[in-house]
Parts: structure tokens; sequence; C-alpha cells
């Protein structure tokens, strides 16, 4: 990797990023920064004309549903195309799964979880396994990344450096859970041996969104095998793609048959068809809060299998007096637009002192107007198109939205270019908090800067929305840090840092933000029943 | 009442080379055709390079089939060990090792699990040609063992947690786990691969770095598993291995001012002189493995098959040098008479032989100063008027074979039932009610491990509560994996290896307190 592309790997700083680098500072950067806004300065150009759209290097080769091992048609033989969106043109017309094609994947599943071997084999070779999985990854590493790219925009270098290979270490972390998923020995005030088994929970069903298609695979499928269940997964219509080749790569790892099933297709088909399935033992679900209220109903009405659920944000990130301000700058930048703002935990709303309001909102714009947007496929881009026509159009109407209710538009506030779904990275400033800008999550590429004046008013603010996903903290101050890492009521708290996503560190949502904990030894609870098993005991020599 | 014997075969593989074997049993040209593996390093294994001792001392390791000297390995003392462990804390407080990620740590390891599989064969011959192991059984299970139990602490490393902690008062806490500095540890000859692991595994995931010490009767493994290590990119210094003597070198590790902890496999007896020099020098964090003289219980409900089958195991694996063999086997009067026939009966399908032939079950004793206490304590067993009914005496007139030994009439204060063995030697005693049983598995000194065979759920239950041991197996025996802690009660030692538990041995847990002001929650 040249120079260069290290610098812009830093810049757009997906956490994994850094420990791609294997250089010898191959623990910086993260969301702290480092040096970034030089390198970006000399790749910056002048953006705006919209050359032809780079050829992806890779090809598609499965469009099709994977059920029990196979790539199958639909049951209806219907298919949707996926898009790209530099462009709006078709890439592939994949297979559309529906209700049928759910029950078919939902009885494979059933037949592996029921009969095995997967869950009878021992918790080594399960490991193993995705040991292995995760070196075909690292193999197959760049044209992978190509795939993800081209079906989602975002740029190859940040899929290439850091989601990739985050992908593959996220299935190593879970790789050595497998065998390490204890259950206890409780203590009983009767004569009692009471042991508490960790059980797989059975199939799961497993609903992922399109801004990191693989890396939601990862953190659904990946603590869901580590525990010995099957899965049914279905990917976003907007994102099939690259799901399928990963899944192909884990049968050749040695998965068996049956024990991961693909279904591309629709929410309100697919999607519901598992969430509602009489056969489905736990639904997790990542997406839009709208969504995830509806899933949640469909298991209370049908099976009452349990439900975990991401869903969305509008996130704090308050930058204290004391804060360096370039610094703060750049780390809110990043908090906001990395991934074209398309992030559940995006810092969506940016508190600032007022002591440093103005000087932030300059170097804010300042920044801004260096983002390089553009085919995402191209060196040193930052920021590549929206997902869909859909989102675009969603983003508009909140920009026009923020016009017109009185904040000001410091800088974008207009699609980039006049092909596919690119948006200029927008700033707002004077953002109140009764706007609809600073309400709703907007998943796109709009940095609201809200003003504050002490910390109890920022917390107060800061938690008077429906979510409660994350919040980022930029201050010195040991005992600001302190305070309103426990006074916000959110499920990640990153301080002097933001989007670290360590395959251990649990992530989820407080209040409309969801509940139940992806990555980490919390995520594994999601797909383990507890059993307790209590014998009673004759003379035993102690209690 | 008659007793069949057992079958001595000395054979030769086809592929063997040189190597003199006079014995009745020998090739019919006369010219034996015993195998021997190479041996590719004999020097000290300090900071990544191979090197002579300062005294340029070297002691020879023996072929336990013969007595003859296998290779001249260089033997370390007090001056190699300050050298090693200066290497030591170099690589932990100023090089990359616990700098690394965990997961940047569990990478190496997987690589080094990777070439231990990759160079199993020649590892277990090394193990064979020193302590005289099969070598079939230790590629399948030492070399098996090795590279699970790396595997297993590979993904661990990553997955160490310290808590936040609830306070009283308005502050924020939360601990630390760190690791605990530079290792020293000291490995028997018995399980040398597994036990090499076994140790640097845990050491390895914490961040730890370490000098090894293996018994001077098997050090060819552990200086070819340095080699893989640094193959695997361990990097310099992490792991050393000094070859040599406990009175010198294992002393100058126990005593070392800078070594943080020592870990010590071994005799009960050599336990306290190590826990007396960490003691004496810089209080380090002692862990012992030591002795076991584990009882083995055997109800009247059981299969008496499986019991006969459970308990030659539990005695006879390994020529009996367990730490964890069953060495007394307490038999219910009910099928007493019958276990006894059947037990003994089991003796004709015994092969006692070369090691490296694939139809041996028992290769010999390590080295002559066990096959002489091995032959003392049947002597005294005889004295002290137990019953021997079948073995008692050593096979062939070179080597350290010993014939499988079984005694009956063995009463709790002889010699036999009270003291570790380490051999071929099976005792067998009866015993009425559960009670008694239990009273009985419990006077030893020793608190390593038991067994109990029974289908009896309650009886399972109430024994696996009562002994005081580290480990219990309940119809089954032997059963050692990575996930399940090991070690001892009483003067078995204390610390466990292997399990999560094996990790706290490698960590320090430091608090971290902070106040905070208007916490909305305490």
């Amino acid at each position: 990797m040249s120079a260069a592309a290290r610098r812009i790997a830093s810049s757009i700083s997906c956490p994994s990023i850094s420990t791609v680098l294997r250089s010898s500072s191959s623990f910086t950067l993260g969301g702290r920064i480092a040096g970034v806004s030089s390198g970006i300065q000399r790749l910056s150009t002048a953006a705006a004309a919209l050359e032809e759209p780079i050829t992806p290097p890779v090809q598609v080769n499965y469009t099709k549903l994977l059920i029990n091992g196979q790539f199958v048609d639909s049951a209806s033989g219907k298919t949707f195309p996926t898009l790209d969106p530099r462009t709006a043109e078709v890439i592939a017309h994949v297979a559309e799964g529906d209700a049928e094609d759910v029950d078919r994947a939902v009885a494979a599943a059933r037949k592996a979880f029921d009969e095995g071997p997967w869950p009878k084999m021992s918790a080594y070779e399960r490991s193993r396994i995705l040991y292995r999985f995760a070196d075909l990854i690292e193999k197959h590493n760049d044209e992978i990344a190509a795939l993800e790219t081209w079906d989602n925009g975002k740029p190859y270098e940040q899929a290439a450096l850091g989601e990739i290979p985050m992908f593959a270490r996220l299935f190593r972390y879970y790789a050595g859970w497998a065998d390490k998923i204890h259950g206890m020995i409780v203590p009983a005030d009767t004569p009692h041996h009471v042991q508490v088994l960790h059980e797989p929970i059975g199939v799961a069903g497993q609903i992922i969104p399109w801004n990191f298609p693989l890396l939601m695979f990862a953190w659904k499928v990946g603590p869901a095998l580590a525990c010995g269940n099957s899965v049914v997964l279905k990917t976003a219509e907007q994102t099939p793609l690259s799901a399928l080749v990963v899944a192909k790569l884990l049968h050749e790892a040695g998965l068996p048959d049956g024990v991961l099933n693909v279904v591309s297709g629709y929410g309100p088909t697919a999607g519901a068809a598992i969430a509602s399935h009489m056969d489905v033992d736990k639904l997790a679900f990542t997406g839009s809060t709208a969504t995830g209220k509806i899933v949640q109903e469909m298991a209370a009405r049908s099976n009452l299998k349990p439900v975990t659920l991401e869903l969305g944000g509008k996130s704090p990130m308050i930058i204290m007096d004391d804060a360096d301000i370039d610094k703060a700058v750049e780390l809110a930048h990043f908090a906001l637009f990395f991934n074209q703002g398309q992030c559940c935990c995006a810092g969506s709303r940016t508190f600032v002192h007022e002591r440093i309001y103005d000087e932030f909102v300059e170097k804010a714009k300042a920044r801004v107007l260096k983002r390089v947007v553009g085919d995402p496929f191209k060196k040193g881009v930052e920021q590549g198109p929206q997902i869909d026509e859909e989102q675009f159009n969603k983003i508009l109407h909140f920009i026009k939205s923020g016009i017109e209710g009185g904040a000001t538009l410091v800088a974008g506030g207009e699609r980039h270019g006049d092909r596919g779904y690119f948006i200029k990275p927008t700033i707002f400033s004077d953002v109140k908090d009764g706007m609809e800008i600073a309400k709703h999550e907007i998943f796109g590429p709009v940095q609201s800067i809200l003003k504050f004046s002490d910390l109890n008013e920022v917390i107060k603010r800061s938690n008077a929305s429906q979510y409660g996903l994350a919040a980022g903290v930029f201050t010195q101050n040991l005992d600001t840090a302190n305070t309103l890492m426990r006074a916000l009521r959110v499920g990640t708290i990153w301080i002097n840092s933001f989007d670290i996503f360590d395959a251990a560190i649990p992530f989820g949502g407080y209040k409309m933000s969801g509940y139940g904990r992806e990555k980490g030894i919390d995520s594994l609870k999601n797909y383990l029943q507890i059993k307790s098993v209590v014998t009673h005991l004759k003379n035993p020599a102690w209690l | 009442m008659e007793f069949p014997s057992s079958t001595f075969l000395k054979s030769s593989s086809p592929s063997s080379i040189n190597g003199q074997f006079i014995d009745s049993l020998c090739e019919s040209d006369g010219v034996s055709k015993l195998k021997i593996p190479e041996v590719k390093f004999t020097k000290l294994f300090i900071n990544g390079q191979f090197v002579d001792s300062v005294s340029g001392k070297t002691f020879g390791t023996r072929d336990p089939r013969t007595g003859d000297v296998v290779a001249e390995v260089a033997e370390g003392d007090k001056e190699d060990v300050d050298i090693a462990v200066k290497a030591a804390r170099e690589a932990f407080d100023h090089g990359k090792w616990p700098r690394m990620s965990g997961f940047d740590r569990g990478r190496v390891i997987l690589k080094f699990a990777d070439l231990i599989e990759q160079h199993g064969e020649e590892i277990a011959m090394l193990d064979s040609i020193d302590s005289g192991k099969l070598v079939n059984l230790t590629k399948a299970f030492d070399i098996q063992f090795a590279t699970n139990c790396l595997r297993y602490y590979a993904g661990a490393a990553d997955k160490i947690h310290g808590e936040t902690l609830k306070c009283t008062g308005e502050f924020q806490a939360y601990t630390l786990k760190e690791p605990v500095g530079v290792v020293g540890h000291i490995i028997p000859w018995n399980f040398p691969t597994v036990l090499f692991a076994a140790k640097a595994a845990p050491t390895l995931a914490t961040g730890c770095t370490m000098i090894f010490k293996p018994a001077e009767q098997s050090p060819l493994s552990a200086l070819y598993l340095a080699y893989l290590a640094k193959e695997a990119g361990i990097p310099d210094g992490v792991i050393n291995v000094i070859t040599g003597y406990g009175p010198t070198a294992g002393a100058a590790i126990s005593s070392h001012m800078d070594v943080d902890a020592v870990s010590f496999t071994g005799s009960t007896e050599v336990g306290k002189l190590v826990m007396g020099a960490a003691a004496a020098s810089n209080l380090k964090t002692v862990s012992l493995e030591l002795g076991g003289k584990c009882p083995l219980v055997i109800f009247n409900d059981v299969d008496i098959n499986m019991a006969v089958q459970t308990a030659w195991q539990a005695v006879f694996f390994n020529k009996g040098e367990v730490c964890i063999a069953g060495s007394r086997i307490y038999v219910q009067e009910g099928i007493y008479d019958e276990f006894l026939k059947k037990v003994t009966d089991n003796v004709k399908n015994w092969v006692v032989g070369d090691p490296f032939d694939p139809q041996v079950h028992q290769g010999p004793q390590v080295d002559k100063e066990q096959f002489d206490k091995v032959l003392r304590y049947i002597e005294s067993g005889k004295r002290e008027g137990a019953t021997l009914l079948t073995g008692g005496k050593a096979i062939g007139e070179k080597g350290y074979y010993i014939e499988p030994t079984i005694f009956t009439d063995v009463k709790e204060d002889m010699l036999i039932a009270q003291d570790e063995i380490f051999g071929p030697v099976m005792s067998i005693m009866k015993f009425k009610t559960i009670e008694e049983a239990i009273e009985k598995a419990n006077n030893t000194k020793y608190g390593l491990a038991a067994g109990i065979l029974t289908n009896d759920l309650n009886t399972a239950n109430r024994v696996s509560r009562s002994i005081r041991a580290g480990g219990i197996w309940v119809n089954c025996y032997l059963i050692t994996e990575s996930s399940i802690p090991f070690g001892g009660y009483k003067m078995s030692g204390f610390g466990m290896d292997s399990g999560l538990q094996a990790l706290e041995k490698y960590l320090k847990v430091k608090s971290v307190i902070t106040p905070i002001y208007n916490s909305p929650w305490l």
C-alpha cells in the first residue's frame, strides 16, 4: 500500500484500518487523529466533474438464494435488480426470496440444528472451521471489498483496508469463543446441586442492513455459529451480493449444509416471513426503529421468539471548551461523515461549547470543503454515493427542512454531480433542538452543529432523544469525562475517540435504539438458551 | 490361582538406523534396528539464539530403552539463567510482545500451533527417545493436546477482561488485568510437550515472557518447540529455554530476584524447595502442580468390564508416570473378586516393549533412578504384606522396563498406598460403604484428582463433593482438555493449569479508582 493510500486509510479511520496497517505504528488512529489533514489536502481534487465510473475489478458469480448449501432460484422464479449507486445502473439480477423460500431455508436450518452435525460437533472443531473461514476471507480480501463497494458505494479503500480485514478479525474473535462458552454452577440454599448450561438457542433468523453488509453479517452470524446455532439470514435488498460470496467461502471452510442459509429479498416479504416464522427460535434485526417495531410485533404474534434489535440513533458528539479544536473538528467530521453518514451511530448532533463555537464552525466548514467526493473506486476518495434513490431523496428532503426551519447552511446542501446518488457534504450551524434535522436520523452526510454553555445543559439536551445508541465526548478534563460517561443514556461512549469497533467491545442501544448487545462476550447471550439443572443431593460434604 | 504374564516386545522399525541393542529378543542377525530420531537442537535457547552454556558444560540425555546417551545437551546453570532472565526482562519491559494487541498475539500463537502440528511426528519422537513414551500415542495425544491448547489460548488472548465495579462511595472503579512479567516454568519429563504447551500458551496469551527449564531427562522437545516458536514469529526473548538440572538451573530460576512468577510441575518434595526459594528471594508468585495418589473408587453397580478398562488405563497409561495416575483402586466388596480376576486377565493383552513399535502398550521407565525407585516400592509392597497378583519384576537386561504390577490386600498405611510410585504398579483395596470409600479416598496428603465409577446419581454427586481433590472423573478417567482447569488440593499444589483459570496465574489485578461527581447511579 502506498503512503498516500495509508494516509487516506487513516483519514477515513475505520477503526479496523489501524489494525490492518502493519506499520510500526499499528496501534494508532482508530478515532484518534494523527496528521490527517495534510494527507487529505494533497489528494483532494476539484471534484465535481464526474468521470466515467471505474470498472469494478470483480465479477458477480452468485445471485441465487443459498439454501441447504446449494444456490437455488427462488420458488417464484422472481428476481430483483441490485443497483450501482454511482450510476443507478443494474449490477445484477438477484433471486427474490419470499415466504416459501424462507420456509425452505428454515426447514434446512432446522434439520441442520436438530440432526447435526453442527451443534453436535466439538466446539473446537467449530472454531477450526471459523478460523479457516477467516483465512479464506483474507485470501479473497480485495475481490470481496470490490463487490462491497460496487453494491454499496463505500470507498474501496475503506472496504479493502478496513471492513474486510475487520470481518476476518471478527470471525477469529468468535472462533476463539466457541470453546469457551461456560455455564456456571450456582449455590443452592438446600441440598441441591445446580448446573447452569448454556445451550445453543436453535434456528436464528437474522435481518441485516445495507450500510455495512459484511460487518453486520459478522456481528450476527459470528456469535450465532460460535454458539452452535443454525441461521437464516436476510440481507438488505440494496446489498445482497457480498453475503452470498462469503457464505460460499464459509461452506468451503467446512460449514455443513443448512447451517447458514442466505435469502435475498425485501423486508415486507422475506423479512416478515422470518420474523413471523413459527420455527425460527430467535430473531436479530438491525435497521430502522420503525421496522424494528414491526419485527418485534411479528415475533410476539407468532411464537414469541426472543428478539434483539439494533436500531436508529441520533448520537450526540459533545465538544467541551478545553478540547484541542483542530482535533475535535477532525473527529466530529469523521464521526458524522464516515461511510457517507450512513452509520446508525453517526455523531449527528455535534454539540459545541459556546466559547469555541464560532471557531469550530469555521474549521468544520474548511474541513468539509476539502472532503473528496467521487467514484468510490478511485484512490483518495473519501465519500461515495448514498445507497439508493430513496435515501438520496430523504436526505435532500431533510436538508430542505433544515434550511426552511432556520438553520444556517454552512456548506453543501445539494446533490453532487448529476448522476448516481452523490450528495455534497453538508453542514448546518445554529441548529436548535426542536428542528427536524436535530431530532431525526438523517443517515446521510449532514452535520448539525449545536451550541451549549454548560455541562448539565448538554447532558439534558443529549438525553432528550428517543434514541440512545452512542455518544462522543471530547475533553481533556477527567471529571467532565467521568460525569458524561455515566450521565449519558446510550450504549456506547467514545471519549476522545469515535467509531472504535473492536470485536470485544459490546455495541447496542438504550431506549428506542434497541436492546441486546452485539460483539463482545455479551453478544453470545443473544444466541444461547440458559438451562438450569437442579439435582437433589444426598449427604453433601458442603453447600 | 495362576495369572498370565504380559508380552515383552522389543522390536524394530523398518526405517531404523544404527544403535546397539543386545537382548534375547533382538533381531536374528544380532544387529539392533532401534529407531533413533535425529536431534537438531542441543544448546540453550536464549533471546532467540541457540547458545552454549557459559561453563561450556554438557550433559547426556539418555535413551531409556538402553540407557545410552542420545545427545549431549548444554548444561545451563545460574549464569545462564541470569542471561535468560535478562533477555526475558528486556522482552517484557521494552519489547513488543506485551504491547501487541491480544488479538495479534493470538495470531502468532495460532501459527505456533500450526507449526507444532506440522512437525508433530518429529516432536513426538523426541519425547519418545527421551522419556520412553509410545511414539504413536504421543502423536495422537500429546501433540494434539499441545496444538489444541495453543489454539485455545490464542482465542483467549483477546478475551482477558477486567471489570468495572460497584462502589459505595461516589467512585468509578475498575480492574485491569495486567501480565505479571517474567515467568519461570520448570516442567517434568513425563509429558514434556504437553506441559511446555500448557504452560507456554496461557503465558503467551497474557503477554508475559518466560524461561523454561525442561527436565534433564527430556530436554529435546523444549528446544525444538522454542525453535518453532521463533519460526512462528514469537519475538526473541519471549521464550527462553535453559536445559539443565533442578538444584542448579531450577534453583536459579526459583530464587531469581527478577523473575516475577514461577510455575512448577513436579514432585511435592521439590515443590516445597521451589516455594521456599521464592519466599526467600523476592516473594514471586508461585503455582505448583505436584504429586498425587489418586483414588479410583469403583462401586458395585458398574459394568465390570468398563471398570477394569478404566482402572487399567488409570494406572498403566504412560507407564504409570502420570501425576494423576489412579494409583489407589478402591473396589466395593460385591465386585471385588470378579474385578481382581478380570484385571489380572487383562495383563495378557498388554505388550511391554520398544515405544517406537506400534504394537507396544508400555515403554521403559524414564531413567535408572525412577526404575530403581519403582522396583524398591514393589519390594516394599511385598515386604509389608501386600499380595502380588502379577508382575513385580524388571524386564530384559538393558533399559528400564518393568512388568505391569498388581498388588491386592493393600493396607492404608503401607508405603505403596501412601507414596507416589510413578510407575506401573496398581494397588487394589476393598471397601464396603460409601462413607468408608470417602474416608479412605481422602486419607492422603495429596489431592490432585480422583475417579468415581458408579451409575448411582446420588453416589456420584456425593462422592464428587466429598473427595478433596482438584479433578473428579465420574465414569471416566484421565480426561484432560484445554478448557478444563487442572490442579491440586492439599499437598498436590495450588494454581490451576488449563482452562481460563490458568490465565490468572500469569495476570496481576490492578484496581483503578477515581472520584465521580453527580453520577445518576451508583
